[in-house]
């Protein structure tokens, strides 16, 4: 079967910048693939390039054997990849409802579209403030509406850039377990720093270090490799 | 032959005068990304400035290049201090308040002076290219022109105050982490973007007169020069000078004034639809 | 829901007021207040336009009067050439839509950001005004009509019913025509507000990136929205030409176009009612300020009827003091009083899930 996800030799670079450098990624049809790195490891880069937001300097994208490579953002996300950004990308001026609905609105019209809303506003348990401004929500709030906003949409693959950011432990429970639950039915790669949430949900984790894939592994392999202690976890641990 | 150097010196000329009228917009563009809307209204007060400057008595020289300028400047820092800083980072908000500066400056030209073009003749007679006649003054515009830009390339290159400038320009956050004070790098900016306006009004006065809504005439050409030249001020406003003011005077040279500028105007907008980032966007990146 | 119910209040109380407003003036007015009264209105679907696309929309068109103008010489020259005004009124619907199309096209796609959009529209409007203005000899005329250069095109036609051109529209009909058209053009746009089409442009305005990774396609709602006020651009053109028989180069102005900016900042940007309030207002203004001159007194032209010099001072105001506009700080202000924080009175009004589709 051909991968849901395929990235050959993909470079990214702004002036003399290589923010991303020749990445080969492979994800399979409903996998669930943690994304970690140091920050300006080109994680967020790389996102931009699959959801269309970046056109690639080099190299391709495929999805499900076809070329995305310059396709336009709504293109993409109509051919069913969804993305949370990891700043609330959301109608900070429009009502929870009204935010939610304007997703659900893509695929389905009128009683439908409402239901679903409904069905989403309490999937993601904010049908007590669904009337409220989004922009008069807190931080985690406002992550919630955006995971809202793409699971309406129902896209195939979800990519979710740093999700338990921001968020308090009990609401990172939460997250994980939403995440486990989307990845029944859905593909998903988590960009995330936490590592006691990757352990919560990751079976296979990519290391980006300065715009290339450093090492791909399962979870406890990763977790035990010397290169990506040092270049990554080494702050964590040292100061642990 | 003569034509030829008689086409020359007209293409020189419109070039001179776009990079005079646009300079000053660049300035105030690059540096602070603020669009003053108001700037055609600038350039009708340098005029203003000028006019009655001579008629008080004094030299037309010295209230074309000393007078104009500072009165336009002064002008410039009050407008920065009592409109502009409250709006930075609102680019569409500034644009707007700007507008209203120029209907405002507009209003108030219209009730002091009148709405009847008023004119000094242009000094220094003319002289011959062959069987043509030509203003001398049309050089002395070119020369003017070569100064000033000479001018802001000296102090942009080397001088304490254009370092702080090319750093603004580069980066806001940064100059204000070297210790600049970006309010008062934001007055001045401003005030030396209105007077090279306002010196570039003065001058031209003698050639198209001055009345109220002069300003109207200006805007848009000086605009589409600092759109299409892109960020870096000096690069930008001579490459775009160059481009637009070279069709706009074969285009009049063959059909009529009117339709050079509506050839002018047509240009830019491909221009701008070709390159959005401007012609220093793609190239003489390096350029100040 | 009772934000619902208030929602179908408002709008009947419009639409009482509005029929009222219509039907009553001519029976009560002078034959020149509604002359006078008849302009507000055509300005007041001009106003219109602009509110849907920069106040709904968030494209910042510096050049509405382009279409404005447009529409207007449309019906002039087509009016003389055909006699009946029928396809004239289509023609200055139809010709300034084709425009903003193109031109919206050319943005739109061509990923213009927003202040470079102002600079361009305000560039086309000065090309046009700058063409037409120049075109004042014989030479220039398209079939039987002359465009008069900075002279314009006088005596235009009248409207006539349709199909039958010897029942022209007079001054009184003018009134209900124009005045049925704010009404039409207002509650045409509430639907088109409510609709599934108005939802994401507001979501488009809101946050454009976000609109277009849930897969809707920004360019192309833009285009549309852009068409459409380009169209209601045109048709109050249209109105003008036959208000005052009359059209010339100045309508493509930028006081023109400033105008039409200054009654949306006034109105309140993302409202319907605003802009007609601020059209309405700031023509009312002007009027009255140029009609009450105390005798003897030299001055009071020169500042208050001295109308550049009023509106750039009502314009630097509102941007620096009132940015969101009358009736949106009203409504806040009232809700306040009200004790209905966190409810977003006037502002309600442009995004309505609620409402029928």
């Amino acid at each position: 079967m051909a991968p849901l996800l395929q990235t050959r030799d993909l470079s990214k670079h702004f002036g003399g910048v290589h923010a991303v450098r020749n990445v080969n990624f492979t994800l399979d049809e409903g996998e669930l693939r943690c994304l970690i790195g140091p920050n300006g490891a080109g994680k967020s880069t790389f996102f931009k390039m699959l959801t269309g937001q970046l056109e690639p300097s080099q190299g391709q994208v495929l999805f499900r054997g076809q070329d995305i490579s310059s396709a336009h953002a709504h293109q993409i996300a109509r051919l069913g990849i969804g993305i949370k950004t990891q700043v609330p990308n959301v109608f900070d001026g429009l009502s929870v409802r009204e935010n939610v609905w304007l997703a659900a609105s893509r695929l389905h019209r009128g009683e439908k579209a409402r239901r679903l809303v409904d069905e989403m506003l309490e999937r993601i348990g904010l049908t007590q403030v669904a009337g409220r401004l989004v922009g008069q929500l807190a931080h985690g709030q406002r992550q919630w509406v955006e995971l809202g906003l793409v699971l309406s949409t129902d896209p195939e693959l979800i990519l979710l850039d740093e999700p338990a950011a921001g968020m308090t432990h009990e609401e990172v429970n939460k997250t994980a377990e939403l995440v486990r639950e989307i990845n029944r039915t859905k593909a998903l790669i988590v960009v995330e720093h936490d590592m006691q949430f990757i352990r919560m949900i990751a079976k296979k984790v990519t290391v980006f270090n300065q715009g290339s894939v450093l090492v791909e592994d399962q979870v406890e392999n990763i977790m035990r490799n010397p290169l990506v202690r040092d270049i990554y976890l080494g702050k964590q641990a040292a100061a642990a | 032959m003569d034509l030829v150097a008689l086409l020359a010196i007209q293409v020189l000329y419109a070039v001179a005068s776009l990079a005079l009228i646009s300079v000053g917009l660049a300035i105030i563009f690059g540096m602070m990304r603020v669009i003053n809307l108001a700037h055609g209204e600038f350039l009708m007060l340098g005029g203003y400035a000028a006019i009655v400057a001579t008629s008080h008595g004094v030299n037309l020289w010295i209230a074309m290049l000393v007078v104009a300028p500072i009165v336009v400047g002064l002008i410039g820092v009050v407008v920065e201090r009592a409109i502009i800083r409250f709006l930075y980072g609102r680019m569409i908000d500034t644009m707007l308040a700007t507008w209203g500066l120029s209907l405002f400056l507009v209003g108030l030209t219209t009730a002091i002076f009148g709405n009847t073009t008023v004119g000094i003749s242009a000094p220094l007679g003319s002289f011959e290219i062959g069987t043509y006649r030509t203003s001398t003054y049309t050089l002395f515009v070119i020369a003017v022109a070569i100064v000033v830009l000479a001018a802001i390339f000296a102090t942009l290159r080397w001088t304490r105050l254009g370092l702080i400038a090319r750093g603004t320009m580069q980066n806001a956050d940064m100059a204000a982490a070297l210790g600049v004070n970006p309010p008062r790098v934001y007055a001045v900016t401003f005030g030396i973007g209105a007077a090279l306006t306002g010196l570039a009004g003065a001058v031209l006065a003698p050639v198209s007169g001055v009345f109220p809504t002069i300003g109207v005439a200006y805007v848009a050409k000086s605009f589409i020069t600092v759109i299409g030249g892109g960020a870096a001020i000096l690069s930008g406003t001579v490459s775009a000078s160059a481009l637009f003011g070279a069709i706009n005077q074969i285009a009049t040279f063959v059909t009529t004034p009117v339709f050079g500028e509506v050839a002018l105007l047509a240009a830019a907008i491909v221009l701008i639809r070709l390159l959005p980032q401007g012609i220093t966007g793609r190239f003489f990146r390096r350029g100040l | 829901m009772n934000q619902r119910w208030l929602n179908i209040l408002g709008l009947a109380l419009v639409a009482v007021i509005g029929i009222a407003f219509m039907i009553l003036t001519p029976r009560f007015a002078e034959l020149d207040t509604v002359l006078e009264l008849t302009v507000y209105m055509v300005m007041a679907v001009l106003a219109l336009s602009l509110a849907l696309i920069w106040g709904y929309g968030g494209i910042l068109c510096f050049g509405q009067s382009a279409f404005f103008g447009l529409g207007a010489y449309a019906y002039a020259i087509a009016m003389f050439n055909i006699g009946e005004s029928t396809v004239p009124v289509l023609l200055a619907i139809i010709l300034p839509a084709a425009f903003a199309a193109l031109l919206g096209y050319f943005m739109f796609y061509g990923r213009i950001s927003d202040v470079y959009l102002g600079v361009i529209t305000l560039t086309v409007t000065l090309i046009l005004f700058n063409a037409i203005n120049s075109t004042a000899g014989p030479e220039f005329h398209i079939g039987t009509a002359r465009l008069g250069g900075f002279n314009g095109i006088p005596g235009i036609p009248p409207l006539n019913w349709p199909g039958d051109r010897t029942a022209a529209v007079d001054l009184e009909g003018m009134f209900y025509l124009a005045a049925g058209s704010v009404l039409v053009t207002y509650f045409g746009l509430r639907l088109l507000l409510a609709s599934r089409f108005g939802r994401i442009i507001v979501g488009i305005r809101e946050n454009e990136r976000r609109a277009e990774l849930l897969g809707y396609d920004p360019r192309a709602y833009k285009l549309a929205t852009f068409t459409i006020g380009g169209a209601l651009a045109g048709f109050a053109g249209c109105l003008f030409a036959n208000w005052g028989s009359f059209v010339s180069p100045t309508i493509f102005g930028l006081s023109q176009s400033a105008q039409i900016i200054i009654w949306v900042i006034v109105g309140g940007r993302g409202t319907l009612i605003g802009p007609i309030v601020g059209c309405i207002g700031i023509q009312w203004l002007s009027t009255a300020l140029g009609a009450n001159q105390p005798t003897g007194t030299d001055w009071w032209a020169k500042i208050f009827a001295n109308a550049p010099l009023i509106l750039g001072v009502i314009l630097i105001a509102f941007v620096l003091l009132v940015p969101k506009g009358l009736v949106p700080t009203l409504g806040d202000l009232g809700g306040w009083l009200l004790g209905l924080r966190g409810r977003r009175g006037a502002e309600r009004e442009r995004f309505e899930p609620e409402a029928a589709e």
